[in-house]
């Protein structure tokens, strides 16, 4: 019995993982294609049907170029940079929770790769990780412009992870629970966090930018002030890693703002199509409307790189410290506030 | 004195609250970015669609004959003279008897070569013919080339070809192996165009 949960979990967590990797490559065909739109050009469409075959393309030409590892550099640390970047990329998507539950014989599986109560936790946890992948790999470079990538990298996201986290405490606070599956079921339909929480919402998307890299906080890898910031030195599969680790980075920001605040796989009208259809189709729209929505969100990412400039560095520290930060504890004091006001008077 | 009406008065006003908070900015550049994503392409998709070049437009050179099929060149030099670039060398030879149908002049090239490395596509050879021998063609640009012993085009490459097969089409027409003379002592030789 136990097993065979255990072998149900396998195939859900292969199948997020091939998931996430799928959709991680194809972002880096959708971004140079829409990179290109954004700017009145046409992008790869040469490789395949509109380019579609490009990423296997890049790959390839990584996986054939030298596999190089710099003199003076620390050999095992630079390995182990990229491998820790994607590692921990990988891992936070676990307990994103993508769909509803389908229904096998009499049980139900949900479709997340772990359902544990903590899952708020467990995935900023794992992504704060994935600054050591990033720190790690500057400083094993043994240059000097990988170095201030990666102590930008290292402040820039510690900075913000705080940020990040306050506005999730106000979330936590509304919703009174850790586990992401539940959050996502108290949005039932419509009820979605964005519209209780629109400040957290501004701040945790604000903070997700900066988390991933993306611009306009991509200073680790700022091209024109510090030639390629962290990866520098990096070349061949182990700059591929960096770069993928980044779009998978940004798979897992955008589900779980999805996931979080906009609703995840709830929206309006499902209770209707629920009474429609059986369990397990009202269950793939779901999951339909989790990918669609996590699409959007990607889509945004890439939107707002080709929109905004990159932000100067103190510009950066001046917005995460003395704007985000006291805005995100306001928000937690006026949470609070209306909870009591809630409970006390309705 | 104000010799446009463009200039601007700097102004070091405050910015407003909608200003400080950034987000109706991001809100209309996300506008604006978008707004392109729905314009036309700028781009050409250059093998298959070419974009149209003027009738005097100096391409690639060819080596005229004339009605009976003739070669026109006698090798006088004065395209080489000509040249800015030095581009262009021959080797003049006598006609021999029996050759009538095959050179127009008594004197010919053996030898005529175009350096597409050097040349500068000024047009100046054109000018200076006074057979008429030599022309910059409006349609064909000179192809891309991987090694350097393609940029030297030789007769065998320049020459017109003694069937008439060029339709004088718009510009838009596209580079085929059948455009190029090929001739009949070098037979193994391909003109390395891009399959």
């Amino acid at each position: 019995m136990d097993l065979d949960i255990l072998s149900v979990k396998a195939i859900i967590i292969l199948v997020i993982f091939g998931i996430s990797l799928g959709i991680a490559t194809y972002s880096t065909w959708l971004e140079r294609r829409f990179a290109a739109y954004l700017q009145d050009r046409q992008g790869p469409n040469r490789a395949g049907p509109f380019g579609l075959l490009q990423p296997l393309a890049d790959a390839l030409k990584l996986f054939t170029k030298e596999d190089f590892i710099p003199a003076g550099a620390n050999k095992w640390l630079f390995i182990l940079g990229p491998c820790l970047a994607m590692l921990t990329a990988l891992m936070s998507s676990a307990v994103i929770p993508f769909g509803d539950t389908f229904k096998v014989g009499s049980k139900f599986i949900a479709v997340q790769g772990m359902e544990v109560n903590i899952g708020v936790l467990y995935s900023f946890g794992v992504v704060s990780l994935g600054v050591y992948g990033i720190m790690i790999g500057g400083w094993a470079s043994n240059n000097k412009f990988a170095l201030l990538g990666a102590v930008r990298a290292a402040s820039q996201n510690i900075s913000y992870e705080l940020a990040m986290g306050l506005s999730i405490v106000a979330l936590l606070m509304s919703s009174g629970s850790l586990d992401i599956g539940l959050i996502v079921r108290e949005q039932h339909g419509m009820n979605w966090n964005v519209f209780y929480q629109p400040l957290a919402a501004i701040i945790f998307i604000t903070c997700a930018f900066a988390e991933c890299n993306r611009t306009p906080f991509d200073l680790p890898e700022s091209e024109n002030e510090l030639v390629g910031g962290y990866h520098t030195e990096y070349g061949s599969m182990k700059l591929g890693l960096y770069l993928f680790s980044e779009y998978v980075n940004m798979f897992v920001a955008s589900a779980l703002m999805s996931a979080l605040f906009f609703g995840g796989f709830n929206y309006p009208g499902m209770d209707w199509v629920a009474s429609m259809v059986p369990h397990n189709l009202a269950t793939a729209i779901g999951i339909a409307v989790m990918f669609g929505k996590t699409a959007f969100f990607i889509l945004f990412f890439m939107w707002v790189r080709w929109t905004i400039p990159r932000f100067r560095y103190d510009q950066l520290m001046v917005l995460g410290w003395k704007s985000l930060i006291p805005l995100a504890l306001a928000n937690i004091v006026i949470t609070g506030v209306v909870l009591l006001i809630k409970d006390l008077y309705l | 004195m104000r010799l446009t009406d463009r200039a601007k008065e700097v102004s070091v006003k405050q910015m407003t609250f909608a200003e400080q908070i950034y987000l109706p900015a991001i809100a209309i550049g996300l506008g604006v970015t978008l707004k392109h994503f729905f314009k036309k392409k700028a781009t050409i998709q250059y093998p298959e669609v070419q974009r149209p070049v003027s009738p005097v437009f100096r391409g690639l050179h060819v080596l005229k004959r004339d009605e009976q099929g003739r070669e026109r060149c006698t090798a006088c030099g004065l395209c080489a003279v000509s040249c800015p670039a030095e581009a262009i060398s021959m080797i003049a030879a006598e006609r021999q008897k029996g050759e009538e149908n095959l050179y127009r002049e008594e004197k010919y090239a053996v030898v005529y070569e175009i350096n597409m490395l050097r040349c500068i596509f000024c047009g100046f050879c054109e000018e200076a013919c006074p057979k008429e021998a030599i022309y910059l063609q409006s349609d064909k640009m000179a192809p891309p080339f991987y090694s350097r012993d393609e940029v030297i085009y030789g007769k065998d490459r320049l020459l017109e070809s003694k069937v008439k097969t060029r339709p004088t089409e718009g510009p838009k027409r596209k580079l085929t192996a059948s455009d190029r003379y090929i001739d009949p002592v070098y037979p193994g030789y391909t003109p390395n165009l891009k399959k």
